[in-house]
Formats: C-alpha cells, sequence, structure tokens
C-alpha cells in the first residue's frame, strides 16, 4: 500500500455493488452521526496536546522575573528572544551537531544493515533465514533498560566509553528490529513475478535487490529512516551511561544537564526544548505523509 | 550476514551477559566475580523490590487504560476523511515528535508549584507523582497508538459497515460489533508495544520525580539504574534487569497468546 493514496479517498472498490445507499454516502453518514460525541472528544484532546506547547512557546518568550509572577498561560506582555540567547550562547551549537552526527550514523548503519536483512528474509527460505528473523521479532520486546549493564561492561571493554560510537552503535542495534519488520513488511508486497521476470532477463540477485526491490520499497525505507533518526535524535539512556564528558555530550543530556545549569530559569529552561524539537519538527513537516503513512501502512492487509 | 551478527552482538549477547553477571559482584571496575544466588536472593527479600514491581505493574495497567480507550477513539475517529481530521492528526502528532527528555523537562515546568499551570506541589505527593507519570506517558505516545488504530480502522470493510447498516445495526452497536472486533489485532499489537514501553518510562521519573516522594514512583528501571549506576552496585542491578527481560518477553508472550494470535506475527501486521 502506498502511503501517498492515504489521505485521499479510496478507489471504491464496492462501485459495481448497486446495493443502496452508495458506499460514498454510507461512510459518510456513518461518521456524520458520531460527530457530536466523537468531534467534542478530539476537541478536548486537542486542547490536551496544544495547551501544553503553547505554555511552553509563551513562557520560553518571556522574561525569568515576569514568568515568575505570570501565569504561563497568558501570551507574553513584552516577548523577548533572551532566553533564547541564554541557551544558544552555553554551547548548544555543540550538542546540536554530536546530535546530528549521532543521528546520520545510525541510519546510516541501520539501512545499511537492514534492507539486505529484511530482503534475504523475504526471498530465501532457509533454516537460518527463519532463525533470523524471529531474532529480531524478539528484539521487539527486549527493553533497552534491561541491557544498559552488561552493555557498559561491552562498551568499555571495547574502549568506547565517552565517544559518540558509544551512543551509536546500540542506537543502531536497537532501531534494528522495528526496521527489519517494517522492511518485511513492504518487500513482501513486491510480487513473485517481477522478481521471476528480471531472473529470466539474467539478473544478479545483487541487481535484484538494486533495480527491483529498493525501489519499490521507498516508503518502507523512509519509514524506517525517519523512525531510526527520531530514535537517535531523542536517544537519552545510552548517551546518559556511555558518555560522560561534554565532547561526546548530546542534545537530550545537555537539556538534562540544563536543569541544574538554568536552575530556577525556567525560561531558559523551556526555550532549550523548543529549541532541541525544532530540527525534528522540520524533518515532519517536510516528511510527514511518509512518517504517517508509513506507520500506518506498512502491512496492513 | 553481518546485519545479524551486529544486532545480536548490542541486543541479544548483552542479554545472556545480563544473566550471568547477576551472579556476580561488580563495581563497575576490574572484573565481576561470582558470587552465586545471593543478588537474586536479595531481590527476593528487597522491600524496596517488592514496591517496585508493584509500582510497575500499577503503572502499567494504567497507561494501558487511558491510552487504549482515547488511542482507540481518536484512531477510529481519525480514519474517516474530513478535511479537518487531517489537520487535527497532523496536530495530535506532534508531542510523539518531542524526546521523553523533552517531554519530562516540558512538564517539570509546568508542573512546578512556584511557575506551572496548577500552583500545588503535585510532584511532591505520591498519588499526584504517579498519574502524572501516567498523563505525561499518555500525552507522548498516545499519538503513536493512535496512528496505529487508524491504520486498523482503514483496513476495515466498507461493505461490513453496509451490511449492519441494512439489518439495522446503530453506529454504537456497529462500533462495538464491527470496529472493535475487527481491530482486535491491532489491539494487541498496540498492548504489546505498550507495554514493553512503559516497563521504560524512565527518563520521566529520572527527570521528574527521581523516584521520590520517598520512593514512590521507583519503577523497576529506575530502581535498576540506581542500584547500577549510582550505588556500583553492577550484579544487583543486573538482576533486576534479568527480571525485567524475563517480564517483559513473558507478558508480551502471554498477551500475543491470549489475544488468539499464535505468533508474534501481528506486530507486524498492525503496524
Amino acid at each position: 500500500m502506498s502511503h501517498d493514496t492515504l489521505p485521499r479517498p479510496r478507489p471504491a472498490k464496492t462501485e459495481e455493488r448497486p446495493t443502496p445507499p452508495p458506499p460514498q454516502r454510507r461512510r459518510k453518514h456513518w461518521t456524520k452521526r458520531g460527530n457530536p460525541v466523537s468531534g467534542l472528544g478530539s476537541v478536548i484532546w486537542l486542547a490536551i496536546v496544544v495547551v501544553p506547547i503553547y505554555a511552553m512557546l509563551s513562557a520560553s518568550l518571556t522574561s525569568q522575573d515576569k514568568a515568575l509572577t505570570g501565569n504561563p498561560l497568558n501570551p507574553p506582555t513584552s516577548p523577548t528572544l533572551d532566553n533564547y540567547n541564554t541557551v544558544l550562547n552555553s554551547g548548544f551549537g555543540h550538542l546540536l551537531s554530536n546530535t546530528a552526527i549521532v543521528a546520520v550514523a545510525v541510519v546510516a548503519i541501520v539501512l545499511g544493515l537492514s534492507v539486505p536483512i529484511a530482503y534475504v528474509a523475504v526471498r530465501t527460505r532457509n533454516r537460518w533465514s527463519g532463525l533470523a528473523f524471529r531474532l529480531f521479532l524478539l528484539g521487539v520486546a527486549i527493553p533497552a533498560q534491561a541491557v544498559v549493564v552488561p552493555l557498559y561492561l561491552l562498551i568499555a571493554k571495547l574502549n568506547l566509553y565517552d565517544s559518540l560510537l558509544a551512543v551509536i552503535l546500540p542506537t543502531a542495534a536497537f532501531a534494528m528490529p522495528v526496521s527489519v519488520l517494517v522492511l518485511v513488511g513492504t518487500l513482501r508486497d513486491v510480487s513473485e513475478d517481477l522478481y521471476e521476470a528480471m531472473a529470466l532477463d539474467g539478473a544478479s540477485p545483487q541487481r535484484m535487490l538494486f533495480q527491483l526491490a529498493i525501489p519499490l520499497a521507498k516508503g518502507g525505507i523512509s519509514t524506517v529512516v525517519i523512525f531510526a533518526a527520531l530514535q537517535a535524535w531523542n536517544g537519552f539512556l545510552f548517551p546518559l551511561i556511555f558518555t560522560q564528558s561534554d565532547g561526546p555530550r548530546v542534545l537530550t543530556l545537555g537539556l538534562f544537564n540544563y536543569v541544574s545549569q538554568f536552575g530556577v530559569n525556567i525560561p531558559a529552561l523551556l526555550a532549550s526544548v523548543v529549541l532541541s524539537g525544532i530540527p525534528i519538527f522540520a524533518v515532519y513537516l517536510v516528511a510527514r505523509r511518509a512518517l504517517v503513512g508509513g506507520l500506518m501502512g506498512v502491512g496492513g492487509k | 550476514m553481518p546485519g545479524v551478527l551486529f544486532f545480536a552482538f548490542f541486543a541479544v549477547v548483552p542479554m545472556g551477559l545480563a544473566f550471568y553477571l547477576s551472579f556476580t559482584s561488580w563495581d563497575g571496575l576490574g572484573d565481576p566475580r561470582p558470587v552465586g544466588l545471593d543478588n537474586w536472593r536479595k531481590l527476593i527479600d528487597d522491600d524496596r523490590m517488592v514496591q517496585s514491581l508493584w509500582l510497575t505493574v500499577l503503572l502499567t495497567a494504567a497507561s494501558w487504560v487511558f491510552q487504549t480507550v482515547i488511542a482507540l477513539l481518536l484512531g477510529v475517529w481519525a480514519a474517516g476523511r474530513q478535511r479537518n481530521r487531517a489537520v487535527l492528526s497532523a496536530i495530535f502528532f506532534v508531542p510523539f515528535l518531542l524526546s521523553s527528555t523533552a517531554i519530562a523537562l516540558l512538564f517539570y515546568a509546568l508542573l512546578d508549584p512556584n511557575f506551572g499551570i496548577i500552583r500545588e506541589n503535585i510532584l511532591g505527593s505520591s498519588s499526584g507523582a504517579f498519574l502524572a507519570i501516567v498523563f505525561i506517558g499518555g500525552w507522548q505516545f498516545i499519538p503513536f497508538h493512535t496512528l496505529i488504530y487508524q491504520g486498523g480502522a482503514r483496513q476495515i470493510p466498507e461493505v461490513l459497515y453496509q451490511a449492519a447498516a441494512i439489518d439495522g445495526a446503530g453506529r454504537y452497536r456497529q462500533f462495538f460489533s464491527i470496529t472493535l472486533p475487527q481491530l482486535r489485532h491491532t489491539v494487541t499489537t498496540s498492548t504489546v508495544l505498550l507495554v514493553v514501553g512503559s516497563l521504560t518510562y524512565f527518563e520521566t521519573v529520572l527527570i521528574l520525580t527521581k523516584g521520590g516522594p520517598g520512593t514512590d514512583t521507583a519503577i523497576l528501571p529506575y530502581l535498576m539504574y540506581e542500584a547500577g549506576f549510582k550505588s556500583y552496585d553492577f550484579g544487583y542491578a543486573s538482576a533486576i534487569a534479568s527480571f525485567l527481560v524475563v517480564a517483559a518477553t513473558g507478558l508480551s508472550l502471554i498477551l500475543v497468546r491470549l489475544t488468539g494470535f499464535g505468533s508474534m506475527r501481528s506486530t507486524r501486521e498492525g503496524m
């Protein structure tokens, strides 16, 4: 299922069915009657989502002394960017570039490894590929918390402690199970006939992977990219435990440290939260279709 | 396949290693020293562990009810196709983009008694802190589960609703007789992800309450973090971690079985 088609009405398969009332009307009718209750519910949820975000934005634009006397729900009377200046002057760029490095590296590793794995899992049927696939299914249920102590041992023994690699490698490993599942879901949809046609033309397995499977699995791949990037960008546990100095510090850990650094300067703290969310929000605006459609549509049949 | 090895090295091997370390005493320096069942004995006798386990179960159950009910209703609602739904769904998704750290900090500020929206010391009372964590978890993850349900609801054949309408079934009847049963695999998927996920509400606890007041929000992962990376008792931390792995995997398997879906394959099909 291609994500591009999601928001548009799906072609009515039931069109040739003469049953009254016609499909289009029927759906409308069905949702219309639900409107009072579910419409109200969705508006309430909208408030729950928007109010904290609004309070955060408004407070981050308020000077510290005003913030303590006013209510964060009031719009700022004299908006100021001072808080953002404070944050940007306290090494925020360094945190940002570290996080970007981690995200790019994680995406590269995850993609480089899980595309071939998914391809093999779909195309070959022997004991080993089945076993490997099951291993990844199991992986979905492993909480990262549960393995940080032994990982700490491994990282220390590999001499990686307090480096960006110490964050990148485990993060990538934990992003793999979901990526493989998503990709297997998409690659399964590629018709067997297409492979056979290519095989008849004398194409090698590599060629089939690069010229057939990957182009057709674009939706799944973009989902995996965004999902892995999101995980890398937002990861907290691995940086917390595997790094300690300023050098390899990433954004989430930086935010955590701001609590003590800014103390009661809550507006500055909130400004740093806003800043940390901007890059990922920008990606979301550009790639919303791919992200949402991918998460929703993959294997959805 | 190097990919499988890579994953095994960083995820599966550590799991076995965690189990091994739970039979040792290790302070993070030098080498682990075998101590047999000491850590496990300590685990069984530890009052904090009992409290923590109970708290974790309670938190998971409360999160499940809160998130599943809202996500299911929102998801089914969002599966419709009017324009405002698309816009609202896009807004609903925003919390999921923020990191747990950022969200914990946001609510740390908003719940601050001197600064926040509600000028009461919510995090200072144990039920308040507990409910705050349930709420914040929901705020963050309901968007994701909504999306899963939205996807599931779109897959339900239109024909079923037409047939039900002809039989004179009303809107609520349709919801309970068609939508819910058709979404049962989606519920399984979402529940497994949710249960495993809520075992890891670690950032929120660390930032918001540090396990407090007292030890009233010290869920298992937090207890493990304290034992390991604060008290440097890595053997004991590994025992807690092993327990966590067994509980999480066991729970997922039970859930999958109970809901009549013989294999974990549902995880893929629901997504």
